[in-house]
């Protein structure tokens, strides 16, 4: 199977309004994703999440997408249609949003949410049958024990954990080649988090998919991605294999990993951050 | 010296204690963490010791004297909170001034006019601050309002309920630097709550680790940091934030 890259965009510019009164957000930015896990950190407002809804085009109607090339392997995904848009989101591309208490429908029974997602994308009698098949069958790959008692179950009975895995669960059941994370483990504890991430790892390596993976957490990016893209102000200012950040260049990005606590360096005071204009200036082209 | 003795907390008459039996001392100048994961807690203990809720039994005394659940007000002026969120602790409508103003007002103290001044310069905010709203700030800028307003009254103990984990991690190193030269400026106590090990690893000297209610474990911030500690909840909650938290050690 020959293949180019999943997700390719090259000089992506994303403004909200249009004219004079334009904001800018995203200031032509390039990447691609392969068959691989990519971080995109940034902190608050560097437009991260605005790149990964771009890519699914989720934006509301006053983001003005712009690009050279922005493509979901062979489809241009600013000319293609609302239609085609539809049967790519979810059996193509997922997305996998921060907190499932919002993402999840709270009045109806998690299964039936999974197997909905199936029925979007199969029609017909026999496709019934088999979305329930395989909403228990996807429950148990993302480890519910029991499947068939959590699927009647309601979003607020569940724990913050097992909604990531029935949100992971909604997004794999039609077996998407790209995954887009955003913040999936922001919400849940330490021990949780660490589940959460092991089995989203091993669903994606047994499955071979594209993680986008959006993320203000660098020490837990440099862990679970292979490559990393730093946005600042919508810009990327560097980006670079995760084992490699140690060796990072961008004041930027060194500044992001030395401001934080350590559990074991006690640093008397933790370095502050001096942001320099020019980090605005640099173009957001690096590959 | 703050002591909280068995201190049992319930919301409802049949509802299993939030709260079970805690019991903690921290020593005057100290920064004390309490650390545990979502409903472990701790934030209840917290809102206890604020005095934000009256209805717990056991007891918490400070230099040796036991405090009425219903605080008095002179208790405020001793004692003071930072919230997580300072959105939302901070009234949307009111100038920063007449927020900062407010406690002085409660406490039926006088409002000299620099105090205002003099708090913002503490917490490293412009003067001009004064005439803005909380929405015309950043949210590093709206956790510094919330630190100057606790200090209005010049208490001895601050009570710091996730004070940076709202924050950007660049706006979290600025905050946590601050909160650390007022301790020693102004020989403050802390109690310090948060989830995550490494702020506390950070900033207090000692920590009990917090699960259902009960303090599992209490130890040293040294012994952390060397990774000696001993319970095994405490293990697990440590390698949790090694294996995707920490930098790798070399």
């Amino acid at each position: 199977m020959s293949e180019g890259p999943l997700v390719t965009a090259n000089n992506l510019r994303v403004a909200f309004g249009r004219g004079a009164h334009a904001i800018p957000i995203v200031h032509g930015i390039s990447f691609t994703v392969g068959r691989e896990k990519v971080a995109i950190v940034g902190e608050s407002g560097a437009g991260k999440s605005t790149v990964g809804r771009a890519i699914m085009r989720l934006l509301p109607p006053a983001a003005h997408v712009t690009a050279d090339r922005l493509m979901f392997r062979e489809i241009d995904l600013l000319a293609a249609s609302e239609r085609q848009m539809m049967d790519l989101r979810g059996r193509h591309m997922g997305l996998i949003m921060q907190d499932p208490k919002y993402s999840l429908n709270p009045v109806v029974p998690v299964g039936e949410q999974i197997a909905e997602s199936w029925r979007l994308h199969h029609h017909g009698r026999a496709a019934r049958r088999e979305a329930f098949d395989r909403t228990l069958a996807i429950l148990e790959a993302v480890k519910i024990r029991d499947p068939g008692r959590v699927a009647k179950l309601y979003p607020h009975e569940i724990s913050g954990g097992m909604g990531q895995r029935v949100m992971i669960a909604m997004m794999l059941i039609s077996g998407p080649e790209l995954l887009i994370a955003d913040e999936p483990t922001s919400a849940l504890d330490v021990t949780v988090r660490m589940e959460v991430l092991g089995l989203l790892d091993e669903l994606i390596a047994s499955r071979g998919l594209g993680l986008v993976f959006i993320s203000h957490d660098l020490n837990l990016v440099r862990r679970f991605c292979d490559r990393v893209i730093i946005m600042y102000s919508g810009r990327i200012v560097e980006t670079l294999a995760a084992v490699e950040l140690d060796h990072a260049e961008h004041p930027y990005t060194r500044a992001l990993l030395s401001s934080l606590p350590s559990i074991h360096d006690q640093k008397p005071r933790l370095p502050v951050m001096m942001r320099d204009p020019a980090w605005l200036s640099q173009s957001g082209i690096t590959q | 010296m703050i002591e909280v003795k068995n201190l049992t907390i319930r919301f409802g008459p049949d509802a299993p204690p939030a709260v079970d039996g805690v019991s903690f001392t921290v020593r005057t100048g100290e920064a004390f963490g309490l650390v545990g994961e979502s409903g472990s807690g701790k934030s209840t203990v917290l809102r206890a010791m604020a005095g934000l809720n009256s209805k717990y039994s056991g007891e918490i005394r400070i230099d040796g004297v036991a405090l009425p659940p219903d605080r008095p007000r002179s208790f405020f002026k001793r004692v003071q909170m930072v919230f997580q969120d300072p959105y939302g602790s901070l009234h949307p409508r009111q100038t920063i001034q007449t927020q900062l103003m407010e406690p002085l007002h409660n406490q039926s103290l006088e409002r000299r006019p620099n105090a205002v001044e003099q708090a913002l310069e503490a917490v490293g905010l412009p003067r001009s601050a004064r005439y803005r709203y909380p929405h015309q700030l950043s949210g590093g800028q709206r956790q510094r309002v919330a630190i100057a307003r606790a200090l209005m009254l010049e208490p001895e103990i601050l009570l710091l309920d996730e004070p940076t984990s709202a924050l950007d991690v660049s706006v979290q190193a600025e905050v946590l630097n601050l909160l650390a030269d007022l301790r020693e400026q102004r020989k403050l106590t802390y109690v310090l709550v948060s989830h995550d090990l490494a702020v506390v690893a950070h900033m207090c000297d000692r920590l009990a680790v917090m699960r259902t209610g009960n303090i599992v474990d209490e130890f040293e911030a040294v012994q952390l940091r060397g990774g000696s500690v001993n319970h095994p909840y405490s293990r697990e909650l440590l390698a949790a934030s090694e294996a995707y938290g920490e930098a790798p050690r070399s």
